[in-house]
């Protein structure tokens, strides 16, 4: 695959002509609302909430923000950064409900302390990789970045970063730096090794109401099953992979049956990924 | 840009980050635009808690906005009268937090003096790279 990010600046990558293409590509309108969506439940907000979204761009990730219902929690409030002018001009145009500011997230977030209970960025970090001028380092870029962030957010508040990392080295890069920051994180991967495998970094803050460590995160998860996960033991029946889908929607009945409350099953369940750290 | 918003902006510099100055950032030749928005009371609720309200009395006093209590309200207030809407309190803060926008001007900071230039809607946070 081609990455932008290695031939041009994403404010001029992403110029008139390429924001507009980008915006109105039903395909690519399908992908970044089905990842908003993902990252969406990966925070499990339960009430309306101020939320960040970092390369917010034309305001795909946004305005799905602004319309869950208030059966689901929401509508959420939310301010979006991007360093692309002819993004924002479209997202302008399309009348995105949450506040807009051109800004370089590797400057750093221009917000007081426990502003957001909540940040989104999709598609973007990967971008923050690259440094824009020789006076800066990619590494420098990460750290204001996550610092940033990190200091933005309330106790007990997350982020999730979809991101596109080139290779191991960078997923590395990129989640040390959040660590490093101070954040708890874990790596979640959707469908690993295929075409359309998909990278989510999940933070936390600590403190708060919410459990701050990422074992709370993975708890709360509408699809990790945790009962079976870190005890191991029991059987795998002949016919079945341990972890995989069929053992735990098996798993789950038995559970059910002990009368143990288990998550529904989802398109998710037992979907291949991988959670570090 | 929301009123709301801010009330959490602060200036990018880094050589401000320890400044009292650096927020909030003060309206310079602005204009205001009402844009009309859902009601969203749990927001509300959730939001009045982390608003730092003396910056808020004083972004009014600057933009010449009716004043507002000397004090931020509870958060029970937003859900009281009759029908647990709040009544006038909570329909004035929705107006002036998620309706009362500035459409154009400046954001200026009190301790370094930068000015982020605000075009419809959209402040300018970009920072010359000797700034960051
Ligand atoms: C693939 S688009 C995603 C936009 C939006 N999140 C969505 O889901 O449609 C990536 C965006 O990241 C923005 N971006 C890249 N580097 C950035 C930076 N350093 N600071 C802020 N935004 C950046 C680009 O301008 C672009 O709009
Ligand atoms: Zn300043």
């Amino acid at each position: 695959m081609s990455r932008p990010e290695d031939h041009l600046p994403p404010d001029l990558f992403y110029n008139d002509a390429e924001s507009r293409k980008y915006t109105t590509s039903s395909r690519i309108q399908h992908i970044q609302s089905s990842m908003t969506h993902r990252a969406l439940s990966l925070l499990s907000l339960s009430s309306p909430s101020l939320i960040l979204d970092i390369g917010c761009g034309s305001g795909l990730s946004g305005s799905i923000l602004s319309s869950v219902a208030p059966e689901d929690g929401g509508p959420h409030v939310w301010i979006g950064l991007d360093i692309s002018e002819s993004m924002l001009g479209v997202a302008l145009e399309r009348e995105v409900e949450g506040d807009l500011f051109l800004a370089d997230a590797g400057q750093g977030v221009p917000f007081r302390p426990g502003t957001f209970d909540a940040a989104i960025s999709i598609s973007a970090v990967q971008w923050l990789c690259n440094a824009e001028s020789s006076e800066e380092s990619a590494q420098g870029r990460l750290t204001r970045f996550f610092n940033g962030l990190y200091a933005s957010l309330r106790r007990g508040g997350r982020a999730v970063c979809q991101f596109y990392p080139r290779n191991e080295e960078q997923k590395r890069m990129v989640s040390s730096a959040a660590i490093r920051a101070g954040f708890g994180a874990g790596l979640l991967e959707d469908d690993p090794g295929t075409k359309s495998a998909k990278t989510y970094l999940v933070l936390t803050v600590g403190g708060g109401e919410l459990a701050g460590d990422i074992t709370g995160v993975v708890e709360g998860l509408d699809d990790v099953d945790v009962v079976d996960g870190r005890r191991g033991g029991g059987k795998v029946k002949r016919g079945e992979r341990k972890g995989g889908k069929a053992w735990i929607i098996r798993k789950k009945e038995q559970m059910e049956r002990k009368g143990k409350v288990v998550k529904p099953n989802s398109k998710y369940t037992g979907r291949k990924r991988k959670i570090a750290f | 840009m929301k009123l709301l918003t801010l009330n959490f902006l602060t200036c990018a510099r880094r050589a401000c980050k320890s400044s009292a100055d650096a927020f909030p950032l003060h309206p310079r030749d602005v204009e205001l635009e009402i844009v009309e928005a859902e009601p969203n009371p749990s927001f509300l609720s959730n939001i009045l808690p982390r608003l730092e309200w003396p910056a808020l009395v004083t972004l009014c006093a600057e933009l010449g906005l009716p004043g507002l209590p000397g004090e931020a309200p509870e958060v029970a207030e937003l859900t009281a009268g009759e029908d647990g809407k709040g009544g006038k309190l909570a329909e004035d803060l929705h107006r002036l937090l998620l309706e009362t926008t500035v459409k154009e001007g400046a954001l200026v900071c009190g301790s370094c003096g930068h000015e982020y230039r605000v075009k419809e809607g959209i402040a300018n946070f970009l920072l010359p790279s000797h700034l960051v």
